[in-house]
C-alpha cells in the first residue's frame, strides 16, 4: 500500500518537473527541472524494483546512507578543493578566465561554486553521515524511518545538484552563502524539515536514558539552520516557471539579514554541526572520557545563545547604526570563551593519552583540528573588534581566517571522522594505510600554513595601503596597485591550496584501499544497538 | 575505567556507545575571562551606543559616532587644504609651476584623483594600454600643453555628456569606401611611414589613396591634425597597434575612442581636482 503511494508521488512528481521544463523561462531553471525529472524517475524505478521482493529486515542500525554518504564527502571534499585551487590561480593569474568559458567559468561564477562545494556538499554531506551514525550509536536506535531517511540523504544531494548548476548558468541571488535561488531554497526546506522530524524521531525512541552531548550540538545545527535559511530566503519569485526572485528586505535591512544569516552559518553549521562530530570521534578515537560534562553543557548553551547575536560585525562601518555595531561587537568577544569550551574539552579529553599523538595519525589530525578551531574562534572576536576591523575589513585577512577555521577546523576533523567510519562501516580491521594518513595529514597541515599565512600578509599589507593618505589627506594608492602589490601572495596562496587537495586526493585513495583491500574483522556484531 | 585512572575525578555514571564523561569541574581560568569579558561587555554597551528603545538606541555616555568622526576627519584636510583648494581651482595654467604651494598641492591632488578615476584605463603608472593612450611619451593626439589637457579632462572625448566634447570620426573605410586591394596597399603605406616592413600591398599604389582619403585629417606628410584628433602616423607609437591585422582594422572600422567628461555635471570632479590631474599629467615626462 505504502509502496503504492509511493509510486504516485514520484509518478506525480515526474509529470510536473517535465511539466515545469517545458515552461522554462532561462537555461538555469531548465537543468534544475530536468534534474528533479530524472530524480523523480530514478526514484520511481527503484520503487518499482523494489516492490513484491523480500522485505528487508529493519533491525540494527540503518547505514546505508551514512555509507554512500562518508564516499560522496570525500567526492565532494576533492570537487571543492580542486574548484578552490583553481580560482584561487584565477586570482592570480587572470588570464585561466577563459574567453571560451566566460559567463560559466570565470572567477565570478566558480567561486560560489566552490564556497557552496565546500560547506554544503563536502561539510553538510559529512554532518549528514556522521549525525546518522552518530545518533544512533549514541540513542543505540536505528532511524526512526528508513523511507525518510533515504530522502532526506537523496534530497539533500539533490540540492547540491540544483545550487551548483544554477552558479554556473548564472541564477544567484548574490547573497553569499545563500547564493541558490528560490526554488533551492524552497526543495532544502522540505528536505530540512524531514531531516530535523528523522533526527528528532530517532531520539525519542532512544534506549539510552541521557541525549549525548553531540546530539545537543547536531540538533541545535538542524534547528537554527531551518530557521535561519526560511528567514534569509524570504523572496518572492518573478515567475513560477524561471529561475530570478526579488528580496522581501531591502538595502541595511536586507544587509543585516544576510549576515545574521552568514554568521550563524559559520555559527551553527561550520561550529555546532561539526561540535557535534567532535564530541563523539575524539573521545572514541581517544578511548578516553569526556574531559567534564558540565563544560559541555555550560559551553553549549553560552554558545548557541550568544552567537545568534554576533552578526553585525560583518557589517562595522557601513549603513548599520552604530548599536547594532557595538552589541555585534561585544557578543562576539564574548562568544570567545563559550567558543574555546569544545576546543578545551577536546584536547583535555586526550590528557593522559597523549602517547597515542605519537602512534596514531587520525587522532592527530583531530588535535589539529581542535588546534585550529581555537585559533579561529580567537582571531575571529578580535577581527570583530571594531578597530581591527576597519583594517581587516574587505581585505584578504577575511579570506585567510575562514579558511583557517574551514581547512583547519571544518576539512580535517571531516578527515579523522571518515578515517574512524570507513574501517567501521565496511567491517575491516583497520585503514589501509597509515602512512598515508600521515602524508595527508603533513600536506594539509603545510598547505593550511601557507594559505593563512600568505592571506594575514597580504590582508594587512592591503588593508594598509587603502587607508595610506599623504600629508595632505589623498590617498597614496590606487587599488590596482594594492592588487599588483598581492601577487606573490596569491602565488603561495594556491600553493598551499595545491598541497591541501593532494592530501585530501591521498585520503580518497586510502579510503578505497580500505574498502577493497584491507582485511575483514570478525563477522559484526556492532550491526546490533547496544542494549 | 574512572577508578584505576591517575585523573581522581569520577565520570557521570552515563555511557553511550563507549564514551563516558568525568565530573571535572569547569577550569578556573575560563570562568573566569568568560566572567571578565561579560563585564566588559556591559561597561562597553554603557560607554557607547548600543541598546535599542521604541525611539532610536542608547547612545552611550562617551557621545560616540562613526558618522560624525569620519565627517570630522575630512573635515579636518578640507579646512586645512581650502586656501590652496581655492586658488588651484582658479589658478592660471600656464604659469601653475611658479608657485611652489599650490603647485606642489596639484601635484598630489593631481596624483590621487589619477589613481581613483584614471588609472582604470591609463593604467596606475599612466604607461595606458591598447585603445587608451600612453601619458608618459611626447604623443599627443589632442594637444600636449597643460591647457589643452585640462580641456580634455573637462569636456572628454566623442562622449555624449558635454557638448563641447572633443570630437572627430574617422570612417570606417571597409564600408564600400575602399576596396580590399586599396585597404591593403594604403595599410602597407601607413605601417611603411613609420619604417615597418610589409610582406603585401603596394606602398606606391597605397600613397595615392592616402593622399585621395586619409591626407585630409592625418596631412599629406602624415603627422596628423591635432585639432582634429588625427593621430601622427609617422612616430612608430601605435594606438591600436602596428601588426597588418591591426592596422588594417584601424582602417576598416575606423576607431572611436571615448574619454568621459570629468567636468560634467554629476561626473564629480571639481575644478582643483581636474586643474590638480592636468598638472600631474602634464609632468610626467611628455608635456608640451
Amino acid at each position: 500500500m505504502w509502496d503504492y503511494f509511493k509510486l504516485v508521488v514520484f509518478g506525480l512528481l515526474a509529470v510536473l518537473t517535465l511539466y515545469l521544463a517545458s515552461e522554462a523561462r532561462d537555461l538555469a531553471y531548465l537543468v534544475a527541472a530536468l534534474i528533479g525529472f530524472l530524480s523523480a524517475v530514478v526514484a520511481f524505478i527503484v520503487t518499482l524494483r523494489q516492490m513484491g521482493g523480500e522485505l528487508a529486515p529493519k533491525t540494527g542500525y540503518m547505514d546505508g546512507p551514512v555509507r554512500i554518504g562518508v564516499i560522496l564527502t570525500a567526492f565532494w571534499g576533492v570537487v571543492g578543493f580542486l574548484v578552490g585551487t583553481w580560482i584561487a590561480f584565477q586570482l592570480a593569474f587572470p588570464q585561466l578566465n577563459f574567453g571560451w568559458a566566460e559567463g560559466y567559468l570565470n572567477f565570478g561564477r566558480l567561486r560560489p561554486l566552490h564556497t557552496s562545494a565546500v560547506i554544503f556538499a563536502f561539510g553538510g554531506t559529512g554532518l549528514l553521515a556522521t549525525s546518522f551514525y552518530v545518533v544512533q550509536r549514541t540513542t543505540g536506535a536505528r532511524l526512526w524511518n528508513d523511507s525518510l531517511a533515504w530522502f532526506v540523504f537523496w534530497g539533500y544531494q539533490i540540492t547540491i545538484l540544483l545550487a551548483a548548476t544554477g552558479y554556473v548558468l548564472g541564477a544567484t541571488q548574490g547573497k553569499e552563502y545563500a547564493e541558490f535561488e528560490w526554488y533551492v531554497d524552497w526543495w532544502l526546506t522540505i528536505v530540512w524539515v524531514g531531516y530535523l522530524l528523522l533526527y528528532m524521531g530517532t531520539l525519542m525512541k532512544r534506549k539510552e536514558p541521557h541525549i549525548y552531548v553531540a546530539n545537543w550540538f547536531y540538533l541545535s545545527f538542524i534547528i537554527t539552520i531551518a530557521m535561519l535559511h526560511v528567514v534569509n530566503n524570504l523572496s518572492i519569485p518573478v515567475s513560477l516557471f524561471g529561475s530570478k526572485s526579488v528580496q522581501v528586505f531591502a538595502g541595511v535591512q536586507d544587509a543585516m539579514t544576510q549576515w545574521w544569516y552568514g554568521h550563524n552559518a559559520v555559527g551553527f553549521f561550520l561550529t555546532a554541526g561539526f561540535l557535534g562530530m567532535m564530541y563523539y570521534f575524539v573521545p572514541k578515537q581517544a578511548e578516553r572520557p569526556v574531559f567534564s560534562y558540565k563544560l559541555s553543557i555550560i559551553h553549549f548553551w553560552a554558545l548557541i545563545f550568544i552567537y545568534i547575536w554576533a552578526g553585525p560585525h560583518h557589517l562595522h562601518y557601513t549603513a548599520l547604526p552604530d548599536w547594532a555595531s557595538t552589541l555585534g561587537m561585544v557578543f562576539s568577544v564574548i562568544l570567545w570563551m563559550p567558543s574555546w569550551g569544545g576546543m578545551i574539552n577536546g584536547l583535555m579529553t586526550l590528557s593522559g593519552a597523549w602517547d597515542k599523538l605519537r602512534t596514531d595519525p587520525v587522532i592527530r589530525m583531530m588535535v589539529v583540528s581542535v588546534g585550529f578551531y581555537g585559533m579561529s574562534t580567537f582571531e575571529g572576536p578580535m577581527m570583530s573588534i571594531k578597530a581591527v576591523n576597519s583594517l581587516s575589513h574587505y581585505t584578504d585577512w577575511t579570506i585567510g581566517h575562514v579558511h583557517s577555521g574551514a581547512l583547519g577546523w571544518n576539512g580535517m576533523i571531516t578527515f579523522g571522522a571518515l578515517y574512524f567510519l570507513f574501517p567501521r562501516l565496511w567491517n575491516k580491521t583497520g585503514l589501509y594505510s597509515l602512512r598515508l594518513v600521515s602524508w595527508h595529514f603533513w600536506l594539509a597541515t603545510i598547505g593550511i600554513v601557507l594559505y593563512a599565512a600568505s592571506m594575514w600578509v597580504t590582508g594587512i599589507m592591503e588593508g594598509l595601503m587603502w587607508r595610506e593618505v599623504d600629508a595632505q589627506g589623498f590617498l597614496v594608492n590606487s587599488f590596482a596597485d594594492t592588487v599588483a602589490a598581492k601577487f606573490p601572495m596569491y602565488v603561495v596562496r594556491g600553493t598551499g591550496g595545491i598541497l591541501y587537495l593532494t592530501g585530501a586526493i591521498i585520503m580518497a585513495y586510502n579510503l578505497w584501499m580500505t574498502v577493497v583491500r584491507a582485511p575483514a574483522a570478525r563477522p559484526a556484531t556492532a550491526a546490533a544497538p547496544a542494549e | 575505567m574512572s577508578k584505576d585512572d591517575k585523573n581522581k575525578v569520577n565520570t557521570t555514571g552515563h555511557e553511550w556507545d563507549g564514551i563516558e564523561e568525568y565530573n571535572n569541574p569547569l577550569p578556573r581560568w575560563w570562568v573566569w575571562i568568560f566572567y571578565a569579558t561579560i563585564i566588559w561587555g556591559i561597561g562597553y554597551t554603557i560607554a557607547y551606543p548600543a541598546w535599542p528603545l521604541v525611539k532610536g538606541a542608547t547612545p552611550g555616555l562617551l557621545g560616540f559616532s562613526t558618522r560624525a568622526n569620519v565627517q570630522a576627519e575630512i573635515e579636518r584636510f578640507e579646512d586645512m587644504n581650502s586656501e590652496v583648494k581655492a586658488q588651484l581651482a582658479s589658478a592660471d595654467l600656464t604659469t601653475l609651476a611658479d608657485n611652489e604651494e599650490i603647485y606642489s598641492y596639484a601635484i598630489q591632488s593631481g596624483r590621487a584623483t589619477f589613481a581613483t578615476f584614471c588609472s582604470q584605463c591609463h593604467g596606475s603608472g599612466a604607461a595606458g594600454a591598447k585603445g587608451y593612450p600612453n601619458l608618459l611619451d611626447n604623443d599627443w593626439i589632442w594637444g600636449g600643453d597643460i591647457e589643452e589637457i585640462a580641456y580634455t579632462i573637462r569636456h572628454g572625448i566623442r562622449n555624449e555628456d558635454d557638448f563641447d566634447a572633443r570630437y572627430s570620426e574617422m570612417p570606417a573605410f571597409g564600408d564600400d569606401y575602399l576596396s580590399d586591394e586599396e585597404i591593403t596597399n594604403v595599410v602597407a603605406y601607413v605601417r611603411s611611414l613609420s619604417g615597418l616592413e610589409n610582406e603585401q600591398g603596394d606602398v606606391t599604389a597605397g600613397e595615392v589613396v592616402f593622399l585621395d582619403n586619409c591626407a585630409a585629417c592625418h596631412l599629406e606628410d602624415g603627422t596628423g591634425d591635432r585639432l582634429q584628433g588625427a593621430p601622427n602616423l609617422t612616430d612608430a607609437i601605435w594606438l591600436y597597434g602596428s601588426s597588418f591585422q591591426e592596422v588594417e582594422h584601424s582602417v576598416r572600422v575606423g576607431p572611436f575612442g571615448v574619454m568621459p567628461a570629468w567636468g560634467a555635471e554629476g561626473v564629480g570632479l571639481d575644478e582643483s581636482q581636474i586643474n590638480g590631474v592636468a598638472a600631474y599629467v602634464h609632468q610626467l615626462g611628455g608635456g608640451e
